[in-house]
């Protein structure tokens, strides 16, 4: 087994990262200023942008999981409890004493398993969550005839809200998690570049070195 | 899709154009500008020339003459006039059973005409009516000119003398040349209309709050359709007419106009927006103007579009008690100045006659889901005096399916009532004779006057209850520009605040989830913190 750099986010995940994390920024900050936080933008201009976000990150997201299933990526989002009980270990008692993040990146997974599980409920439990209640209430028009629909849209704005506020603390969560084992921006750096710290088999490694010179390091 | 209204003011517009540089022996440029006609809707244009009319060149000694006059050639126009409120003031609404009309009900103004006719109905559009003897039956008796006399020199004065301390104010003006009028007929401008309903309530705007003088040659910040340098609207371009009908009536609204403009040669039946600007009426170039259309099933166009009534200068009153009238000076009636309003003209305050006024201008409309259908507390309905009493009152919801969110003024004056029967009473205010308020002060001789007068019940004490009236505000239409902006509704303490049964965003919020959501991002954030500050202190340890 070795330490090489390998390209680990291709530059469609890495454009899928940041636009995303772009969106969600404003979308988070439009929403907000909807719900009567602030007063930063016009009702009508917050309107305007939340809504073409929303449809932006929803094209952005048909070709992520297009991406994810046809590269089969999404293999590196299936739960596992493989070495879950280490890093829950090291982040509650290990980081205090100096200890090193126990994960090291493999190939086919790139995450640990806290993190794999974390963003596997992002994508399939909180992000359809927003979205499809989002839709919902956008698509207000064609059912606000409906009986009660004045309560059903009470209760949409609800879900939607409630999304929401989990995702600011996701988010607040993962910038935290950047600052932990390496330096922060050891973390940030891969999403930039593509390359990180991979604990590559020979067989990876030979193949990565023959087939693919431009993934390896 | 064009409504016909809407292809037919443009080619009247079109085909007005051509005609004036006619008139303006072109090439040559005019001197001066004449002022552009009013636009009356479909019925612009005119097929005869009354100054060439020989039955119009006789001599007329009085109104009921020109009438005949008129009914000479107009022959069924007697006969169709008679069935429209204007003559009638009568008005039974086929949902609710009540008698309306001016002829029964009562007002929180100058509260009632019955019994009053001999002034109120000067704007009564007829000849003479000044108590039940008025023959409705007689065309003769139908006032031709004060809706069609276009030289602003016809005039009205009371048909009965009143008392002389207030007959003094219809004395001395230049009598009427009836032939002048006659052969200068034409479709009513919005002066001639405004003679009474500008002046609704007893004077200048005082009732409605959004007709006023100032509508008679208003800027386009005032009246986008009546602008008189732009669409220049008579009020028949909206108030639709069909065999001497008006379309628009507050006594049954059309709060939500489902059909909008129909088709070619139809609807000459509503007076709505919609009826001319169909029911999605933004254009849809962007995402806000769909939002905006979407709005349409649950907004009221007035809503948005009149953003303040009472605009152009001109105060409506909006508090009115008639607990102080009655004071004299030496035994004379007087009134106080004491508000001066947008256009610099002096209000009265306070006169003998009716009580003290509060006045407003630019006032932010009351905000309700109206059905269009108004419940009014008639002569007979009994109440508790003891409590604030509707004049006239209505409901609607989100979910009937016919009710939108209206902007209204609302009325408040304290008025008298019959105390010990619990209703409202017929007040006799004018008249030479010794009961009679108006000039003799006794508010239980001029009740007791009113009531006998109907063969009204009355337990003989009187007293002063609290009313409210409220009227939809619908003219005074603001240039687009000056439309309320979303986050005018679409917020907390907005002006849809008290509006039930809707969910706004910006305006509505769960209290529980916001601060569940506001504790877990704070308590994150002291988790972060936390974990942060143990890690540094651990490091810091570690190093030593």
């Amino acid at each position: 087994m070795a330490i090489r750099r390998v390209r680990i986010f291709s530059l469609f995940e890495r454009f899928w990262h940041w636009s995303q994390m772009l969106l969600i920024l404003v979308l988070m900050f439009t929403g907000f200023g909807l719900h009567g936080f602030h007063h930063q933008l016009g009702f009508e201009q917050a309107v305007t942008l939340h809504t073409f976000a929303a449809f932006s990150l929803l094209l952005l997201w048909a070709f992520s999981i297009f991406w994810l299933f046809t590269t089969r990526n999404w293999r590196h989002f299936i739960p596992t409890v493989k070495g879950m009980w280490q890093v829950l270990h090291f982040y509650s008692f290990g980081i205090f004493q100096g200890e090193h993040h126990p994960y090291r990146k493999a190939y086919w997974r790139k995450h640990n398993p806290l993190q794999a599980l974390a963003y596997l409920m992002l994508k399939i439990v909180l992000f359809p969550l927003i979205w499809v209640s989002g839709l919902v209430y956008l698509f207000y028009f064609l059912w606000r005839n409906i009986p009660h629909a004045t309560q059903v849209l009470d209760g949409v704005a609800l879900v939607h809200t409630g999304a929401a506020f989990t995702i600011v603390v996701f988010v607040m969560i993962h910038i935290y998690m950047l600052t932990t084992g390496h330096s922060f921006k050891e973390h940030v750096m891969p999403m930039i570049t593509g390359f990180d710290d991979v604990d590559l088999t020979p067989e990876e490694e030979a193949y990565l070195l023959k087939d693919e010179p431009g993934v390896i390091r | 899709m064009r409504s016909l209204r809407r292809l037919l003011l443009t080619l009247a517009l079109g085909a007005l154009a051509p005609c004036s540089v006619a008139l303006d022996n072109w090439p040559t440029p005019p001197a001066t500008d004449a002022p552009a006609p009013q636009v009356s809707g479909p019925l612009s244009g005119g097929t005869g020339d009354h100054t060439k009319y020989e039955a119009l060149k006789q001599p007329f000694a009085s109104g009921p003459e020109v009438t005949k006059a008129c009914l000479s050639c107009h022959t069924e126009t007697g006969k169709h006039f008679m069935k429209n409120i204007h003559w009638t003031w009568e008005y039974r609404n086929p949902e609710t059973g009540q008698l309306l009309g001016k002829k029964h009900l009562i007002n929180n103004f100058c509260t009632n005409a019955r019994g009053n006719e001999g002034m109120c109905a000067q704007c009564h559009v007829g000849y003479g009516w000044k108590d039940e003897t008025f023959d409705f039956t007689n065309e003769n008796n139908i006032d031709c000119l004060v809706c069609h006399d276009n030289t602003g020199t016809y005039y009205k004065t009371p048909n009965s003398a009143g008392s002389p301390a207030c007959s003094v104010m219809f004395e001395g003006r230049p009598p009427i040349d009836f032939n002048l009028v006659a052969e200068n007929v034409g479709l009513p401008q919005r002066a001639n209309c405004g003679t009474c309903h500008f002046n609704g309530g007893g004077g200048d705007n005082v009732k409605h709050g959004d007709l006023s003088t100032a509508l008679k040659n208003p800027p386009r910040g005032l009246d986008v359709h009546m602008d008189a340098k732009g669409l220049n609207f008579a009020c028949t371009a909206c108030h639709i007419t069909k065999s001497h009908v008006w379309a628009g009536s507050r006594y049954r609204v059309i709060a939500k106009d489902h059909d909008g403009v129909g088709k070619p040669g139809q609807r000459r039946d509503v007076a709505t927006c919609e009826s001319c600007h169909g029911t999605a009426p933004h254009p849809v170039d962007s995402l806000a103007a769909f939002k905006r259309n979407d709005h349409i099933s649950s907004v009221a166009c007035q809503t948005c579009h009149i953003p303040e009534f009472a605009r152009g200068g001109v105060a409506t009153i909006t508090d009115w008690d008639w607990r102080t009238a009655g004071k004299t000076r030496n035994g004379q009636g007087y009134h106080e100045h004491g508000y001066t309003q947008g256009n610099g003209e002096e209000r009265y305050t306070y006169k003998s006659i009716k009580g003290t006024f509060t006045y407003g201008e630019n006032l932010v409309p009351l905000y309700r889901w109206f059905d269009g259908q108004m419940r009014y507390t008639t002569i007979d309905t009994k109440f508790d005096v003891t409590k604030p009493v509707a004049i006239n009152d209505f409901t609607g919801s989100r979910d009937d399916g016919r009710s939108r969110i209206w902007p209204f003024k609302r009325m408040r004056t304290w008025m008298p009532a019959d105390i010990g029967n619990g209703t409202l009473v017929y007040n006799h205010l004018w008249g030479d004779d010794p009961d009679s308020y108006w000039g003799n002060y006794d508010m239980g001789k001029s009740i007791a006057h009113g009531m006998k007068e109907f063969g009204l019940p009355y337990s003989g004490q009187y007293g002063f209850v609290e009313t409210y009236s409220y009227w939809p505000i619908t003219h005074m239409v603001a240039p687009k520009e000056n439309a309320l902006r979303c986050e005018e509704c679409h917020a907390e303490d907005g002006r849809l605040d008290g509006v039930e049964g809707i969910y706004m965003p910006g305006r509505d919020h769960n209290t529980w989830l916001d601060l569940i959501g506001v504790i877990a991002v704070a308590g994150t954030l002291l988790v972060i913190l936390g974990h942060a500050l143990i890690r540094i202190f651990s490091s810091i340890k570690g190093q030593h």
